[in-house]
């Protein structure tokens, strides 16, 4: 073009930089990402020395999945909507709700299961998006009126409870959260499906790591340097692989563990390879920016929250069937855990960042400590407080690595 | 004359960019020493090296401000010495008022209690010191954007100001509040108070700096004395941009097709009080490889057209049609204007135009993420291949496409926002304020682009307030003022007088 002989290119001078260089500034960068692995590394192996191994026994390691289950399962929805700007406090609420909803059709009823779990998970998104419409489209505060449904739906639990605990499940219903993988090989105390499932995982997981590092470097991408890549995959391969031996020689996967891992790649796989989640975090960044690029604002927040209903009742569904039986006080302050998961996560009260494996690994931070400190027999009141600090300490390292910047 | 102010041997670095190499810089007591230098050559981290908002430590080399070595470690240490800083991006407070925003942080108060009252006759004297006559108690955000500009000064008045330091104050003014502003820099001077000015109109920098300073690249390449002797812009520009530049504006030679798009009876009323018109009836035509200006004043309501046009962004009770190619077009939605072929370059770029803290690569697809994916799923290969091709083609500085935005200075992030429409491959795209805070070389170089869009059969609306601009670079002019379009003409007629003559002779009228 004819501007070319105007002036020399603009290139802007590279500050020095090494392999070394290279690897410091990648990490400064990635500080994050890291930090937080680094973190839940740490604190698993403290409890597990403080609790003489007690922590990743199999059958306290199926324990801590069952127990998390939920706020992991919630923690996905709370991501999309934190990135998008807002807030969600109804998500305990609405799964109490949906609990005590499943367990009037299903015990009371005497509704089958499958259709009530159903219409349970419509109920779930019908409630977001009522949610949703008005803060998408009356631009009413997400805390506003999220905090209203958090107050409506737990009165309406106890409504539909009349106050009373209703069940026990049928057997079939239960299984959602107590179920195992079949044996189908049928060997004495070794679960060979789940094994195979895991290394399987594991395959695909380094199959697809390397592909797109392969690619990655072919197109030029700046990418990881080699060391931090093969650790992280070597770290996280043998994590999965010791986990699943563990998990075999128990009783093998529980079937929620197979949803969760599914609904983890799939909201992943959402976030950072699709248009629909590169226009939710654009919606967090910049909203007035995304709606002048011709991105329907109003109708990706509505459907954040609906889906965030939709989550929350599955959420509702484990928790009920894991108790069998549906209490007046399911979920009561489950969103304080959820919201801190995703912010120990990276996420940022503003919107426009956080990742799904951030807020997943957040929320096994808090799981694990709140298992260990069980472990040890500490009181719920110091419980409480360090949970507390913990979120307060990855928040504040979170402004000081962005003002260092 | 004494030096005031003594920069010696500054370095910094950003992580992957060498910011500034080496840099000094000189100013002498009561002058008016410019500072010029293409996008991204420093000039804004620099100044703030200078006052404070990097501290002493995280930059290398020496400051020396009135005879003794300065070590900021924040903004409210320089002030107190009285360097004063007034950012590219304004900082006032919007829902607060002129006095408030005045005193803000320097409270006139006792005991915690405000006096209201010294407040307001203190602030009166400043604001008739800036030429303002509005009430100290008049929210600023019914100010336009010259008068809170002047707010800005005020403010700087209202500390014992020693040195004075200007980013880029006159970017957003018209030429009547710039004139009002440089003046006051002149009335300064007389008072003995420096001043450092940023700036990339020329015109402004030989009429009031008595020294300029060239930054290239980091680093100081000239340093020129302009009092006496007059220096021209042809000297600036040449040390600006490492040589001489000889044409403002592309040669071009107009291919002028078939009507493309046309906007017939286009009325939009104001968002607030709705029975306010600030488009009123407007009519008007582009054609294939046609490129027209629209004139005005700031407040004509270019932006507003536009911003209505597209997507019914602006405005209430929106009427008339929009056609392309001969056939009303659907333009309810930004979605379904985009889809007609028509874009719209913001002029207002961190409001509306970027994801401030995302990346390069990421906010150049934004406005059309199927052009780099497959069905739903986004393919980063061809993202990435999309952003370097522009870094390339409109040469955005920057250490790598995966800097966020934020980082890179006023120039680049303009050309982010034009790179993203221009993936978007409009048919008719909209500029607003296109060159806004952009420095001569890279000016030339979007004239360029305009140039062969139109070359290439698109049809061009550009909205400008630098009327030389729109001489320049159009084939057609039309002129608007207050909502309504008051006069047509090709540019080969066209002139400021002529124009400006519109306009006042329109105004009269009512
Ligand atoms: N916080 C930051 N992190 C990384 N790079 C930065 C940061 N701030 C500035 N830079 C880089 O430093 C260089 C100088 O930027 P600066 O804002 O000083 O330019 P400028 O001369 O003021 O340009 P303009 O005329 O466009 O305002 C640019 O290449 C910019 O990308
Ligand atoms: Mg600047």
């Amino acid at each position: 073009m004819s501007q070319e002989a105007i002036h020399q290119p603009a290139v802007t001078k590279p500050a020095p930089s090494g392999t070394a260089g290279a690897s410091a500034s990648f990490i400064r960068k990635h500080m994050r990402e890291y930090g937080i692995l680094l973190a839940l590394i740490v604190i698993m192996a403290f409890f597990q020395i403080v609790t003489n191994g007690i922590l990743l026994k199999p059958i306290n390691l199926t324990n801590l999945i069952l127990q998390n289950s939920y706020v992991i399962i919630m923690a996905l929805g709370m991501l999309l909507v934190i990135v998008s700007g807002h807030i969600d406090l109804s998500v305990g609420s609405v799964l109490g709700f949906v609990g005590a909803l499943a367990a009037v059709m299903i015990v009371q009823w005497d509704m089958n299961y499958i259709l009530a779990g159903v219409i349970c998970l419509a109920v779930g998104a019908v409630i977001g998006a009522m949610q949703g419409y008005w803060i998408a489209y009356w631009k009413i505060p997400s805390f506003i009126v999220t905090l209203a449904g958090m107050l409506v739906f737990k009165g309406l639990t106890l409504w539909v409870l009349a106050g009373q605990s209703v069940g026990p499940f049928p057997r079939g219903f239960q299984l959602i959260s107590s179920g195992f993988l079949p044996d189908v090989f049928g060997i004495k105390g070794f679960n060979l499906l789940s094994m195979l499932l895991g290394v399987v995982v594991v395959a695909v997981m380094l199959f697809f790591g390397l592909r797109s590092r392969f690619r990655n470097r072919s197109s030029g991408h700046d990418d990881e340097p080699a060391l931090f890549f093969f650790g992280r995959n070597f770290i996280l391969a043998a994590a999965i692989v010791y986990i699943t031996w563990a998990l075999s020689t128990f009783r093998g996967f529980p079937n929620v563990l197979v949803v969760m891992a599914l609904l983890i790649a799939v909201y992943s796989f959402i976030t950072s390879r699709t248009t629909i989640g590169r226009r939710i975090y654009a919606v967090g960044g910049n909203e007035k920016a995304t709606r002048l690029s011709g991105i329907n604002t109003e109708r990706l927040v509505f459907f954040t929250f609906a889906n965030m209903g939709m989550l929350a009742a599955l959420a509702g569904l484990v928790f009920a069937a894991r108790l069998n039986t549906a209490t007046p006080k399911a979920g009561l302050g489950f969103e304080l855990d959820v919201i801190a998961a995703v912010f120990i996560g990276g996420a940022s009260m503003a919107g426009g960042v956080g990742t799904i494996i951030g807020a997943v690994i957040g929320a096994f931070i808090m799981g694990v400590m709140n298992n260990g400190m069980s472990i040890l027999g500490i009181g719920i009141d110091y419980q409480q407080v360090i949970k507390g600090l913990v979120l307060l300490v990855a928040v504040i390292f979170d402004v000081y690595n962005k003002n260092r910047a | 004359m004494t030096t005031i102010l003594q920069m010696q041997g500054i370095t910094k670095t950003f992580p992957g960019v060498i910011a500034l190499d080496d840099v000094n810089l000189t100013v002498a007591e009561g002058e008016i020493h410019a500072l010029v230098g293409e996008n991204g050559a420093g000039k804004s981290t620099l100044m703030k090296v200078l006052s404070g908002v990097y501290p002493h430590g995280s930059y290398d080399g020496v400051i020396e401000f009135r005879g003794e070595e300065c070590r900021f470690s924040g903004i409210a240490d320089s002030e107190k010495r009285g360097i004063i800083i007034i950012h590219q991006e304004l900082a006032l407070v919007p829902l607060l008022s002129i006095a408030e925003n005045i005193f803000l942080g320097n409270e006139r108060a006792a005991g915690g209690v405000i006096d209201w009252h010294e407040t307001f006759s203190r602030t009166r004297d400043l604001l008739a010191k800036v030429g303002l006559k509005e009430s100290p108690q008049t929210r600023v955000t019914e100010l336009g954007l010259g008068k809170q500009q002047l707010v800005e000064i005020a403010k700087a008045l209202s500390k014992e100001v020693k040195l004075l330091i200007l980013d880029e104050p006159t970017s957003s003014l018209n030429e009547t509040d710039s004139e009002a502003l440089l003046n006051l820099l002149l009335e300064f001077k007389a008072a003995g108070i420096s001043s450092i000015l940023i700036s990339h109109k020329l015109n402004e920098i030989s009429k009031v700096a008595d020294t300029i300073t060239v930054l290239r690249d980091g680093a100081a390449v000239s340093t020129l004395d302009a009092k006496g002797s007059h220096v021209g812009e042809a000297d600036i520009i040449r040390d600006m941009v490492g040589r001489s530049l000889n044409d403002r504006y592309p040669p071009r030679e107009p291919k002028i097709g078939e009507t493309i798009f046309e906007v017939k009876n286009w009325t939009a009323h104001h968002p607030q009080h709705s029975e306010r018109k600030v488009c009123d009836d407007v009519s008007f035509h582009v054609k294939a490889g046609e490129v027209v200006g629209i004139a005005g004043l700031m407040g004509a309501g270019r932006t507003e057209l536009a911003m209505s046009l597209f997507g019914r962004s602006y405005g209430t009770n929106i009427s008339g049609t929009v056609e392309m190619h001969g056939r009303p077009v659907d333009v309810s939605t930004v979605n379904r204007a985009i889809s007609a072929g028509i874009c719209y370059a913001t002029e207002d770029r961190k409001t509306f135009g970027l994801v401030l803290d995302d990346t390069i690569r990421r906010n150049i697809p934004l406005a059309n993420l199927g052009g780099i994916a497959d069905g739903i799923v986004i393919d980063e290969n061809r993202e990435l291949a999309v952003a370097r091709d522009y870094r390339e083609r409109i040469r955005i500085k920057c250490s790598s496409t995966a800097q966020e935005v934020v980082n890179l200075s006023g120039g680049n992030q303009q050309k982010v926002v034009l790179a993203k429409w221009l993936f978007a491959g409009p048919e008719v795209l909209i500029l607003d304020e296109p060159t806004r805070g952009i420095d001569v070389g890279a000016k030339y170089e979007i004239y360029a682009i305009i140039a062969e869009l139109a070359r290439t059969g698109k049809a061009i609306v550009v909205i400008s307030s630098e009327m030389p601009e729109l001489l320049g670079v159009t084939d057609r002019i039309y002129v608007m003022n207050e909502g309504r379009f008051v006069g047509e003409m090709p540019t080969k007629e066209a002139s400021q007088e002529k124009i400006m003559s519109l306009i006042i002779r329109s105004g009269h009228r009512n």
